[in-house]
């Protein structure tokens, strides 16, 4: 099987380097359903832990399915139009505002927090609402939906499509709706995929804008650890594995399929 | 449907007069072509008439004796092909056929029957299910055909159809496309820059120029009776024979060429297939090129006049290069055009 001394040192080091990474993770999540850690696994299997998890950080669950969805609704309706406004009107001024729409990647997230803070925290109703959160999850990450629906669109002769259909006697609103989102849709569910990825996953902003009341999954996540017992921080990172490893599988395939179309 | 233009002329907002004022009448059932080099205005005429592109104020289109100056392109009721086809990704070969009749809004079975019947008459019946992707070009060339009849257009228009296709390709389906515009039985304006094609297809050819048309009229009228220069280069290729002229006489850099009438500051031009390699020729010139061709050779000869002759020869065997050559041409054959009445 192994046919050279080559091979043989590739192979020990991508194994080496898998092993490296998943050992902490598969060590953390069997921590999870460990009786008593510091005794070691011998103490027992359980899912007592998993369960306290969900005792006391189901509404961090639900908070964070819920910001997810709503960061997904919003940066759809302000995504396809402004990637397809991209798409319409290639130049520089469509390049510059691409840039600045990507502007909050670069940004650290606990500068973008602050900022928010400084402009809204006084605002005492927003500020301790969670469309507060909701607000810099979308500016985080708008630049993902806009992006992938762009080099869909990019990557197809939108204009002409477009007037072949007005010939046929479509309405722009029918042109639209007809052309322009069927013929976006893979860049649309890589997008989707990606949003709710992040959301979900997203802590530095949300840390610096969440309230005692309002803990999203990861921010519960920094709670446990800091003030639970190992074994449910572990377990709490088993459930969240559970929740975000099916996304992460998803938007891979979605991301790649709108690659094949865009190429 | 008979198209009237009037004064019809644009001036993109840079400032290029991409079309000057032009006048154009397509009579009902007429296949006109709109032939020209690019950038002589040619598509930017054909927007204009789909409605795609605002003519500038001043401009008048009719459609028989509605007034469609004002009318957005969806409510034209044009039928266009795109020189790229612009068949729709999302929608298989049928759904793009009924896309129009959709847009329409006519009954279902009224509409599937008008489907089946366009899928027959450009031969898809075995592709309707298909997806636009799984098609070759000379078959998305009949769905874009297929697409902008099916709707029962007022007008159809096609912008370069076939410059998209293989060249082996282009000369079937070129035939094919003659044929089945005449089966449709509408009034139809193609845009090509290529003159075979213009030939092959239209009735009728206006030849375009920097924004006008120069000359209009059946193929053999422009090839016989070039009204310019440029016409007479553009269709048929025609050569400059440059020389000087008293009476009937063309004196040339390879001898003295007999002419039909008296000429002085007129220009010669004259086509390849009245070219004759002979040995009574007048003129003399020397081979530069052989060109094997199947049914005849393409002779290049240099020396008569300041450019190239290009003659064809019908034959078995052509002179080798290097060769000197008598050439004689029938005087009735050449083209005397008035000098300057175009540049090129």
């Amino acid at each position: 099987m192994i046919k050279s001394k080559a091979k043989l040192l590739q192979l020990t080091v991508t194994l080496t380097a898998c092993a490296f990474l998943f050992i902490p993770t598969v060590m953390s999540v069997m921590a999870g359903v460990t009786a008593n850690y510091f005794k070691g696994i011998s103490s027992g299997v359980t899912l007592k832990w998993v369960f306290q998890v969900w005792e006391l950080y189901a509404d961090s669950i639900f908070l964070s399915l819920w910001l997810a969805l709503a960061c997904l609704v919003v940066t759809f309706i302000i995504g396809l139009p402004a990637a397809y406004g991209l798409a319409r009107h290639p130049g520089w001024f469509s390049r510059v505002l691409e840039e600045f729409i990507s502007l909050p990647l670069a940004v650290p997230g606990l500068a973008l927090a602050l900022a928010l803070l400084q402009l809204y925290g006084t605002m005492k109703g927003f500020r301790t609402s969670w469309t507060f959160i909701l607000v810099g999850h979308v500016l985080y990450t708008l630049p993902f939906m806009v992006r992938s629906i762009l080099a869909v669109l990019a990557a197809m002769d939108l204009k002409t499509l477009e007037e072949a259909a007005a010939s046929l006697g479509a309405s722009p609103p029918r042109r639209f709706l007809n052309i322009v989102v069927p013929n976006a849709m893979p860049g649309i569910l890589a997008g989707a995929l990606t949003v709710v990825t992040l959301s979900i996953g997203e802590f530095n902003l949300t840390w610096m804008l969440h309230t005692p009341y309002l803990k999203t999954l990861p921010v519960g996540l920094a709670d446990s650890y800091a003030s639970m017992r190992l074994e449910i921080a572990s377990a709490y990172t088993l459930i969240f594995f559970i929740m975000i490893v099916p996304l992460l599988m998803a938007m891979q395939w979605a991301s790649s399929r709108a690659q094949r179309i865009a190429n | 449907m008979t198209l009237h233009l009037t004064n019809t002329a644009k001036t993109f907002s840079d400032g290029t007069r991409a079309l000057l004022p032009i006048e154009l009448t397509v009579k009902t059932g007429e296949i006109m072509s709109l032939l020209g080099p690019s950038g002589c205005g040619k598509t930017t005429l054909l927007r204009i008439i789909a409605g795609l592109e605002t003519p500038d104020t001043g401009s008048q289109i009719f459609f028989d004796d509605d007034d469609v100056t004002l009318q957005q392109v969806e409510d034209r009721k044009v039928g266009m092909v795109f020189q790229s086809y612009a068949l729709f990704p999302n929608m298989s070969v049928r759904g793009n056929i009924g896309y129009g009749l959709k847009m329409q809004k006519l009954a279902p079975d009224k509409a599937n029957a008008r489907i089946n019947e366009v899928l027959e008459m450009c031969q898809l019946e075995k592709l309707a299910l298909r997806s636009i992707k799984a098609l070759s070009g000379g078959q998305r060339q009949r769905v874009a055909l297929a697409r902008a009849i099916a709707p029962r257009p007022r007008i159809l228009l096609l912008d370069e159809p076939l410059s998209a296709l293989d060249a082996s390709l282009r000369e079937v389906l070129r035939d094919e496309l003659a044929v089945l515009l005449r089966k449709f039985n509408i009034t139809a304006i193609f845009v090509t820059h290529d003159q075979a094609e213009a030939m092959a297809i239209a009735d009728r050819v206006a030849v375009m120029d920097h924004g006008t048309i120069v000359q209009s009229g059946t193929p053999e009228e422009l090839y016989r009776n070039p009204q310019s220069m440029f016409v007479a280069k553009f269709v048929g290729s025609a050569m400059l024979l440059d020389g000087s002229c008293k009476g009937k006489k063309l004196t040339l850099a390879g001898g003295v060429q007999d002419l039909p009438k008296n000429t002085t500051d007129e220009l010669v031009f004259v086509r390849a297939e009245d070219v004759h390699i002979s040995k009574k020729g007048s003129l003399t010139g020397t081979v530069q090129t052989t060109t094997f061709l199947g049914t005849h050779y393409r002779i290049g000869i240099s020396g008569i006049a300041s450019g190239v002759l290009t003659s064809i020869l019908a034959g078995q065997t052509a002179p080798n290069i290097g060769d000197t050559v008598k050439v004689s041409i029938n005087p009735e054959a050449l083209l005397i055009l008035p000098n300057g009445a175009h540049k090129e």
